[in-house]
């Protein structure tokens, strides 16, 4: 992306954002609480308003609406999980569906607990399983593109290690464009970090080498670099 | 006894109108967040266009039966083709501009309230329908008429085929995930736009049968019943929860009910005073209506 300007209200919460996600692996968008990194990856699909050039495989997305932009094989795991609490966990997958064979079979490897669960409301099951399935929904098509959004946020130590696990399993099939504040999940699986500060970008880096310099990395993001490892 | 059953099958068969009309209105707040003041006119399209194609295209069928049920298929296609036409050409430019929509839908609502007047005059029609829905059938004693029957009835079954499509096609999965969250259904690479233009002309296809029935029940039509049977409408959406049809059902069948059993055991023309009192009872009880925000 580049020259990425987003204003939300009075506020200019994107200030010329610019970065290349490297195809394969993982990518940590990181930074301080309210840097504006759920806010690029909800730019880069069109959820917000914005300004500037998204280029995916040399294509120009910035004019896309968003269903077109997904629908160029870009999956979205939301911060909040917005799955739809009404539905139940079979039908909003159901709904996800976009490839004609859908990889149900990865899905239910990843996460037996959601075939077990299909017939319940998906309001009715836990942060974990919620996250599963927000996650799952992502995985059932065969997306080049997966952006992230703190997906062990709220989850217990357990559930976070299972997080990373799936992310791992993720990176191997695509590449993922990931948000995340638990360090300990950056270090295991994220190959290049983009570090944003008050909607600029001010470090870019292979993300081991970033997590290496504990003096960088407090600066950066006002955390120890050991923090939740 | 026979009073209080004919005025029980009235008030469902008041429901009954108000029902249909509110479930589009309901599915278009819950998916798009539109308030459609210019619902009503879906109406007059509905009882216009049938009771004009019933006297004029086909007048020269004999059967009154089968002019009814011509009349109002056509009033019914009307109504979906006008609804279309609204969402299309008036709600899709002004997306997210909400105070612009309602300005747009009230303006519509009025300026079609004025067209209908101007081109059929401000009178009242009389709206013939078979001579079976004129008569009675007596129950427990009472003598009730058979048309509230058929308003209960279609309004049962605009209920079942409604719940159906949500809850049996892709589209209807789509329309409620988008009454939960319209801009995650977009992230799934779903062209939400496709159901708005189809909740509207369901809204639409919903209204005009009230718009029939409505002929059947008063017997006549005028240009401003659409107009004021949408405020009682309103409030069973609201009742019953926005986005909701099983809550708009509810609602609606205890709306009519309580209009009919207070206007006669109270005062006449009390009912509208006590439907107002419940809608703000059920607002300082459950703001959110009786069903929230599920498309149910």
């Amino acid at each position: 992306m580049d020259d990425l300007h987003v204003f939300l209200g009075q506020s200019h919460v994107l200030q010329g954002v610019s970065f290349t996600v490297r195809e394969g692996g993982v990518t940590a968008l990181l930074g301080r609480n309210g840097v504006g990194k759920t806010t690029t990856l909800r730019a880069i699909l069109g959820l917000v308003g914005r300004r500037g050039t998204v280029r995916f495989d040399g294509d120009d997305l910035t004019s896309l609406a968003t269903h077109r932009i997904v629908r160029r094989r870009v999956g979205y795991v939301p911060e909040d999980r917005d799955i739809f609490a009404g539905l139940t966990v079979e039908e909003n997958l159901r709904l996800a569906e976009r490839d004609p064979e859908p990889r149900y079979d990865l899905v239910y490897d990843l996460f037996p607990e959601l075939r077990q669960r299909g017939g319940q409301r998906a309001g009715t099951l836990s942060g974990g399983q919620q996250q599963m399935l927000a996650i799952a929904r992502a995985l059932l098509n065969d997306n080049r593109l997966l952006l992230v959004d703190e997906p062990t946020k709220g989850l217990a130590p357990a559930l976070v290690a299972d997080v990373a696990h799936v992310l791992e399993r993720l990176a191997e099939l695509t590449t993922v464009l990931l948000v995340e504040q638990n360090l300990g999940v950056v270090r295991r699986i994220a190959h290049d970090a983009v570090v944003l500060d008050q909607g600029r970008v001010v470090h870019t880096s292979d993300a081991k080498a970033l997590l290496a310099q504990p003096e960088l990395v407090r600066r950066l993001l006002s955390v120890s670099a050991g923090e939740a490892s | 006894m026979s009073t209080f059953i004919l005025l029980s099958i009235t008030g469902l068969g008041l429901g009954a109108m108000y029902f249909l009309i509110a479930s589009g209105l309901s599915l278009i707040y819950g998916l798009m967040g539109v308030l459609n003041f210019a619902h009503g006119a879906f109406l007059t399209v509905g009882s216009y266009a049938s009771w004009w194609m019933s006297e004029n295209a086909f007048d020269g069928i004999h059967s009154v039966l089968l002019r009814f049920l011509l009349g109002a298929v056509c009033g019914l296609a009307a109504g979906a083709v006008f609804a279309a036409l609204v969402e299309l050409v008036l709600i899709r430019p002004l997306y997210q501009r909400h105070i612009e929509q309602v300005l747009v839908t009230v303006g519509l609502s009025i300026a079609f309230v004025a067209l209908v007047q101007g081109i059929w005059g401000p009178d009242v029609h009389p709206y013939a329908v078979p001579g079976w829905l004129h008569r009675t059938t007596t129950i427990f004693g009472a003598h009730i008429p058979n048309d509230r029957w058929v308003e209960i009835a279609t309004a049962a079954v605009v209920l079942v085929l409604l719940q159906l499509f949500l809850r049996r096609t892709r589209y209807g999965l789509v329309i409620r995930a988008g009454v939960e969250n319209r801009a995650m259904v977009t992230a799934l690479g779903i062209d939400v736009r496709k159901a708005f233009t189809l909740v509207f002309a369901l809204g639409g296809i919903a209204a005009a049968i009230a718009g029939v029935l409505s002929g059947v029940y008063f017997n006549t039509i005028d240009p401003g019943q659409g107009t004021s049977l949408l405020i009682f409408a309103f409030i069973v959406v609201v009742i019953g929860g926005l986005g909701s049809l099983g809550g708009s059902a509810v609602a609606a069948v205890v709306v009519g009910l309580l209009q009919q059993y207070v206007n006669y055991y109270a005062a006449s023309q009390m009912g509208d005073i006590a439907v107002v009192l419940l809608l703000g009872l059920v607002l300082l009880a459950r703001p959110r209506g009786l069903a929230g925000a599920f498309a149910t």
